[in-house]
């Protein structure tokens, strides 16, 4: 205290300063949860009229018909969600295998230039993932991946329907590119803060290296793969360009991987600047709205899982 | 095991591999002087070229980091200077939700935003809404960056009797300047091949634009307009914007790493 009130005496200009600036960064600070807070403001006036107008029922129905002015928006949540779970179901095993050889397995001088390449696919934009699987990744799935899996799985309901190459399946795969990184990145990094005593315990014990990954390494670190999990899956549900790109944008809800669906990402970028009446407009926000709470509430989650794992490691080096 | 984690690995950058191939075998071919040079032709007439869309990702861009870069790095600076008051939480965890957010969200955010206000579609809407996706980077980047400053250099500014405004602008934010650069090098880079949140905000033209509140082209839109039509000669291009969209965020970050080199050792 002697120190300001010393100041305060002596350099009564340079007090005012202080919190001058001190009142100019805490304006800049405050903008962010402010702009977050306009936007939350945004969304509910102008998805209102929908909101009111369809209520729960926005959830329930199939039906979404600008014409006869019904907005439903179950096939669009369906596609949205299969699409996720199908590319978490392929890039997580994925990106753990590569986590695991990042963090274990690969020599040092191996690391950087493979975490490098990671970091580069996460760094091409949606739009060229889009592109690519417009004209290279729709045509395999079409002629080389589906036979394959009609030949082998052709008995089940998920892959019935003809070869289209668009739809569910490719979004997924594609999906599964985008989001792959994310828990590469994550888990390498919550894997490598596992502290080296805990693997040196489980190889004094005789454990083999895999053991040791397995027993002492993974279960250390699951909170924070959970969290990458959780990081990878709010990325898919958001992600918009690639997918309309490759999912067929047809509003329906089939078993099948084959057919075609739609996300509401998709069809926001679709069709919002085609709506022409306000309650077109306020259902498309209304399904913004929608996505906004999920992949909030997701990342929310993720980061808490996340922080666990820091928090442990803290505990555990006092 | 071992084995199959070094396949998932490779399976993994086998994507990159082909995606980049594409880019390459494709891109390469279509890409001439005009493509820098020309505007897009009339739909179905080879030629033309993706110049205005060029330019229109680097105006944005630069719209984008108007908005984004003092705010985020001024509220950067506050976050690592008063860690622990009431606004640093909410702003740190409000950061974390933004950063969080479909992009296509904030596509209708900027639309409810400037858009409807104005009643066109505008360069300064699209601008609006990359700049708000740009904001969480800066502001987190900057506050881990500013954090590492030690506490001896604050002291020896002090005690030289500068105050403590003047040691925060003129000391602190200089000696993490080459981390704050790479943040928001890395966050430009990320914005940059943005489509979802221009689609009703910039909207894209198919002509020059200097107005702001006019619609203008962007290279991530024009290339995903191309990509969807039936011509031949626009999907060639199509592949070429996107080669030079993907070597435009790869220069960018590799300019990223670049001045995270030359950041002064802080730990």
């Amino acid at each position: 205290m002697a120190t300001v009130i010393a100041a305060r005496t002596f350099r009564p200009a340079a007090r005012s300063g202080d919190r001058l600036f001190r009142l100019l960064l805490a304006a800049m600070a405050a903008a962010v949860p402010l702009i977050l807070g306009a936007l939350l403001v945004a969304l509910l006036v102008e998805g209102w009229p929908a909101i009111t107008r369809f209520g729960l029922t926005f959830f329930g129905s199939s039906t979404w018909d600008p014409v006869a002015r019904q907005f439903g928006v179950l096939p669009f949540i369906y596609g949205t969600l299969v699409s996720s779970a199908l590319a978490l179901s392929i890039a997580v095993p994925l990106g753990l295998g590569v986590a695991i050889f990042l963090a274990e397995l690969a020599p040092r001088w191996l690391r950087s230039p493979v975490g490098f390449l990671v970091e580069l696919l996460a760094a091409i934009p949606s739009v060229v993932f889009g592109l690519w699987g417009i004209f290279v990744l729709v045509p395999w799935v079409r002629s080389g991946l589906t036979p394959v899996l009609k030949g082998a799985l052709g008995f089940l309901p998920l892959f019935q329907g003809p070869p289209l190459g668009i739809g569910m399946l490719t979004a997924g795969l594609i999906l599964a590119i985008m989001v792959v990184p994310i828990i590469v990145a994550v888990s390498t990094e919550v894997m490598r803060a596992v502290p080296t005593a805990q693997r040196e315990a489980a190889l004094a014990l005789g454990a083999t290296r895999w053991e040791t990954t397995r027993r002492a390494v993974l279960p250390y670190a699951r909170s924070g793969i959970a969290g990458a999990i959780f990081l990878a899956l709010a990325r898919a549900l958001g992600e918009t360009m690639a997918v309309t790109m490759v999912i067929g944008n047809v509003p329906q809800i089939k078993a099948s991987l084959l057919a075609p669906g739609y996300t509401i990402s998709a069809v926001i970028a679709n069709e919002f600047t085609e709506a022409t009446y306000d309650l077109y407009v306020a259902a498309l926000i209304y399904a913004g709205i929608v996505l906004f709470i999920v992949t909030v509430l997701v990342n929310v989650v993720a980061r808490l899982l996340v922080a666990r794992v820091g928090r442990g490691i803290e505990a555990g080096r006092e | 095991m071992a084995g199959l984690a070094t396949l998932s690995a490779l399976v993994v950058l086998a994507p990159l591999f082909f995606v980049l191939l594409f880019l390459m075998r494709t891109g390469l071919g279509a890409i001439n002087l005009e493509f820098f040079t020309a505007l897009p032709g009339p739909a179905g007439e080879p030629g033309g070229g993706m110049a205005n869309a060029i330019v229109g990702t680097m105006i944005l861009g630069a719209l984008a980091g108007a908005l984004g870069i003092p705010i985020g790095v001024l509220g950067g600076v506050f976050l690592a200077e008063f860690p622990n008051t009431r606004l640093s939480h909410a702003t740190r965890f409000t950061a974390d939700v933004m950063a969080g957010i479909p992009s296509i969200v904030m596509g209708l955010f900027a639309y409810i935003l400037v858009v409807l206000p104005l009643r066109h579609f505008s360069t300064l809407a699209g601008g609006i809404a990359l700049g708000v996706m740009l904001l969480p980077t800066v502001v987190r980047t900057t506050e881990e960056i500013v954090r590492l400053v030690p506490q001896s250099v604050r002291e020896a500014s002090l005690a030289l009797g500068i105050p403590q405004w003047r040691t925060q602008l003129s000391v602190i934010i200089p000696t993490a300047a080459a981390g704050i650069v790479t943040g928001i090098m890395v966050g430009l880079a990320r914005i940059a091949g943005e489509t979802a949140p221009l689609l009703f905000t910039a909207f894209g033209n198919r002509f020059w634009n200097w107005d702001l509140l006019k619609p203008i082209a962007a290279l991530p839109l024009q290339i995903f307009a191309y990509a969807i039509s039936p011509f031949e000669d626009w999907h060639r291009q199509a592949w070429a914007g996107a080669l030079v969209l993907v070597a435009l965020v790869l220069v960018v970050n590799v300019a990223a790493r670049y001045a995270a080199g030359r950041q002064v050792r802080l730990r």
